[in-house]
């Protein structure tokens, strides 16, 4: 029933030669396809994000043609449209000693040395085509007075090198790629299917040769045939059920590819974010990221005395404990972000926390306010303020913010080798969705470069490469396949089944207990004792979920309960795989801390670096942690899992 | 807090619709209107009642897909806020919220409160684009563009697509959409090569998809989320403009 990848050695496909020059070689060596040729393909991407839609853009510029999935109503919705801060590019147009080889550098050191570094490298070189890229597109980035475009400095690097348009820089990235896509729609080279849900992935003859979706307004399970897949579907925090991300944020595409057969990487790898505002009562349906940069100014503290419940302005210094200032002397507030994110658990998990919850801690900007003035502070960070403000209702220039951390990224994601294809021949993963280049932890202003890099720069040469060589172009198939029948066939009675559970727990009630166990005892810090427990919970509230889920409404109609239904059941057997491979990591790393394992020296300093790089040039640094769960049918799936394959050919 | 709300229920495009009545307890005043129905819909599905069928993604204002008429206002009573960022504390307890589908020509309804924006999609892909396939873009900064410039572009570029501009027009009127987009690029360095098609084709597709026009009551402008002016329905009439008259001069 459940196949085990212990002894797998994959194959990364690495080009050989030094690492500065292995993209190149790839480009030299690797099969083209005709432009006579490119279109009689037909290429699936599934997702209009940075990653699916500059994909699917770019496949349809070089004349493929193209079938575009996602969820929401049109592809301009895609979750990356919420990114913040920027996106980092090796520009060095501030001559500040930036280059290919530092990007690469601390992007790699921000994963805890875990990232594949021939990918970080291709990264970092393809870092410049995408600002030259979107700012032909019209995308309106920040410039300096004399044209030329403004960076900010972000965590993590020495160097200031992300580009921004104020705080909508996903969005408007998304909407440069967003146009150049409907560009290619009105050219018909991309036929667009907003509004559909893919809930199974076609394999023929082994290869990836369709998907099988819902419409999700007609509840009709559609499917699609072509000659490769490409996904492009996102994170899985929202396994959380409270993150940053969108609500419709999940982890199904994926979760239907890997059970049938596509490896999953370093699931464990997630990241939560310091500052986010906190969770306010039991009816919450997300968390509202506050920026990283707001540490620059704000100090993090709590009342020293336990269940203080005096107004913040009423208590005094002496009686206040500034406790990243005091612990972390060298860094203070700007600690990085895993340090930040359970030094605040530490102390809300002790009694100090604030706010009605006591899982708060005060982010406070009256030292700034002195100091700078309310101008200069509101020239910084007006719009955040703001937002602060409309959520809370308490005005941030008078009274601290109230902040605790939120799930917010996750590094984890399908296997893919060097070409960005999964162990599924034919089915290839882009963005977020994917688990190569961020390693243990995600630099900040890196998931838009990747995004965008997969998109517009790799994919172009790596799919051609797999379909000229693959010839499935002599292989057409149609959804008249049996292979198609059955998938569609699969999918309509579990749709079916969720929608007569006669149960009395509603969805929501599920993803919310899920949520909890996991942000229990595999969020910010994970011990052996909590993973294990974290595990039989889950196993029992996924047969609690079979039996009790009470989904209603129709099959055949838009139904938002069944959506989630769907999402929420696999994201359960997800969560399960999280603990696992969580539980079989022994050490610490990045976003993954096992309070038993942590060096003295990560002891002593509270960061959790255990590993060096691996010798330049041959970019083989990778040992990421595989599972496999095949075949397995959804109420009685029982989830294994390996520790670390040993080696990865390069 | 308790509050009623009486909302738009409609089982599908074809069928009619009609408003509803629910009462809602334990609401806190720090959720937002969608919370609120969140609440609600779990009661309805408690009780084996359809849920009442909305769009929501974010849940912070920048991806567009909420947007409902709130007591009569796109977004509610809140200036530069949309529906999900709307929280239940500038309601009185107790009160009773009419709650709406986006109601536009452009706009069918497909469920409740759920309509099919794709209009907008058609619009975009008529024209509101620049013409430039992935690898051949000169370095980023061989184009300079002045400060103030690339700050108006991104005012007109930080529309989210929700359609509170259409829903608050008493003619259901398109125009600071497709406005604002055509503002952003008539303004930058990169959008001129195609200008006057641009306005053309999409100007062309706003009236196809059955949009009205334009006479000035700025109700867009006030319902926008993102505070977008109405200075880009002036700028997009020259634009239209220019570009018709360069048609009638050279043909098309
Ligand atoms: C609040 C916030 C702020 C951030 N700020 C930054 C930042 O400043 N800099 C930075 O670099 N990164 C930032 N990130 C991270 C970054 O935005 C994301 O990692 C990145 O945008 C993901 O892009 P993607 O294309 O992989 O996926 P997404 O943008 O999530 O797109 C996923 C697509 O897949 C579709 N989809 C999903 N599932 C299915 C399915 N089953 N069937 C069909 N379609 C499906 C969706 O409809 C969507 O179109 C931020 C993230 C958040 C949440
Ligand atoms: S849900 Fe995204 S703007 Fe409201």
């Amino acid at each position: 029933m459940v196949k085990v990848a212990e002894e797998t050695i994959l194959d990364a496909r690495i080009p050989e030669g030094p690492i500065e020059s292995k993209w190149s070689n790839h480009k030299n060596h690797i099969n083209l396809v005709s432009p006579a040729n490119k279109r009689k393909y037909t290429v699936i991407v599934v997702g209009t994000g940075l990653a699916g839609g500059s994909a699917a853009a770019s496949l349809a510029e070089l004349g493929y043609n193209v079938l575009n999935f996602c969820i929401q109503d049109t592809p301009r919705r895609a979750h990356s449209v919420a990114a913040q801060g920027g996106i980092n590019a090796a520009k060095n147009y501030q001559n500040d000693g930036d280059s290919v080889w530092r990007l690469f550098y601390d992007t790699v050191k921000g994963g805890d040395f875990r990232s594949r570094e021939a990918n970080v490298y291709r990264l970092s070189e393809l870092s410049s085509n995408i600002i030259d890229q979107c700012a032909a597109q019209g995308v309106p980035f920040a410039r300096e007075y004399g044209g030329t475009l403004a960076n900010r400095s972000f965590g993590g690097a020495q160097v200031s090198r992300t580009f921004y348009a104020r705080g909508q820089t996903g969005q408007q990235l998304l909407l440069g790629c967003y146009t150049a896509l409907m560009r290619q729609v009105d050219a018909g080279r991309v036929k667009l299917f907003s509004r559909r849900e893919m809930l199974d992935l076609v394999l023929v003859d082994g290869r990836a040769r369709g998907i099988v979706c819902r419409n999700l307004i007609t509840g009709e399970i559609e499917s699609y045939a072509g000659d490769a897949v490409l996904l492009a579907t996102g994170g899985y925090s929202t396994a959380f059920f409270l993150s940053t991300n969108a609500v419709n944020s999940n982890v199904t595409a994926a979760w239907r590819c890997h059970k049938r057969g596509a490896l999953f990487a370093n699931p464990c790898y997630t990241q939560i974010h310091p500052t986010c505002i906190p969770l306010a009562g039991e009816s919450q349906s997300k968390l509202t990221l506050m920026s990283e940069s707001l540490r620059n100014d704000g100090r993090v503290w709590v009342p020293k005395k336990k269940g203080d419940a005096r107004a913040p302005r009423d208590i005094p210094a002496e009686e206040r404990d500034y406790y990243l200032e005091r612990i972390y002397p060298a860094f203070g507030n700007l600690v990085p972000r895993d340090i930040a994110s359970r030094a605040a658990k530490r102390m809300c998990d002790s009694g100090f926390g604030v706010g009605r919850s006591g899982y708060a801690v005060y982010l406070d900007f009256a030292s700034a306010i002195d100091r700078l003035g309310r101008e200069t502070v509101r020239e910084r960070y007006g719009n955040l303020f703001d937002m602060y403000h409309e959520i809370t209702d308490e005005n941030p220039y008078e009274t601290p913010m109230r902040i605790y951390p939120a799930p917010h990224y996750t590094m984890g994601g399908l296997w893919v080798d060097y070409n960005l294809m999964s162990t599924i021949p034919g089915l290839h993963v882009l963005g977020e969705a994917n688990f190569s280049d961020h390693g243990a932890n995600r630099l900040g202003a890196s998931a838009l470069m990747q995004g965008l890099a997969d998109g517009y720069f790799v994919i172009p040469y790596t799919l051609g490469d797999y379909l000229a060589s693959s010839r499935v172009l002599n292989d057409k198939v149609t959804t008249d396949h049996p292979a198609f029948k059955a998938s569609v066939a699969a999918v309509a009675e579990q749709t079916r089944r969720l929608v007569g559970s006669g149960g009395k727990r509603t969805v929501h009630q599920f993803h919310w207990e899920l949520g909890r166990i996991l942000w229990d005892h595999v969020g910010m810090s994970r011990n052996e004792k909590g993973l294990q427990q974290a595990i039989s919970e889950i196993r029992g509230l996924r047969e609690e979920f079979w039996k009790d889920v009470k989904v209603g409404g129709k099959d055949a109609d838009f139904n938002k309960n069944l959506e989630f239904a769907g999402r929420v059941a696999d994201f359960m057997e997800l969560g399960e795989l999280l603990a696992l491979d969580a539980l079989h990591r022994k050490e610490s790393c990045g976003g993954h801390f096992r309070e038993e394992y942590q060096s003295p020296r990560a002891k002593r300093c509270a960061t959790t670096k255990t590993s060096a790089m691996s010798a330049r040039g041959n970019g083989q640094a990778i040992r990421p942690s595989l599972s496999s769960t095949r075949n397995t049918s959804s109420s009685t799936t029982s989830i294994s899992h390996s520790a670390a394959i040993s080696k990865v050919k390069q | 807090m308790k509050v009623n709300v009486k909302v738009w229920r409609q089982a599908g495009p074809k069928t009619t619709g009609e408003f509803k009545h629910y009462a809602v307890d334990g609401i806190l005043p720090e959720m937002s209107l969608l919370e609120m129905l969140d609440a609600l819909n779990e009661q309805l599905t408690k009780n084996d009642e359809e849920p009442i069928a909305f769009d929501s993604d974010c849940r912070e204002g920048i991806c567009g897909a909420c947007g409902m008429m709130v007591d009569g206002m796109a977004h509610g009573p809140r200036r530069k806020c949309t529906t999900c960022e709307l929280r239940m504390r500038h309601f009185p307890d107790g009160a009773t919220i009419t709650i709406e589908p986006f109601r536009a020509k452009g706009f069918p309804v497909v469920k409740d409160l759920v309509v099919d924006r794709s209009a907008f999609d058609r619009i975009i892909a008529a024209g509101g684009y620049v013409s430039v396939n992935t690898g051949s873009a000169p370095d980023a900064n061989a184009i300079l563009i002045p400060k103030d410039i690339a700050e108006k572009a991104m005012d007109s570029a930080a529309c989210i697509g929700c359609g509170a501009c259409v829903a608050a027009c008493p003619n259901a009127s398109a125009v600071l959409f497709v406005g604002a987009k055509i503002t952003q690029f008539s303004l930058l360095p990169q959008g001129q090569a195609e200008r006057d098609r641009r306005a053309l084709r999409m100007i062309a597709q706003m009236d196809k998809e059955g949009f009205g026009n334009c006479s000035n009551h700025a109700e867009c402008e006030a319902a926008c989320p993102k505070g977008i002016s109405i200075s880009n329905i002036a700028k997009m009439r020259t634009e239209y403009m220019h570009a018709s008259r360069v048609q009638e001069k050279h043909g098309d």
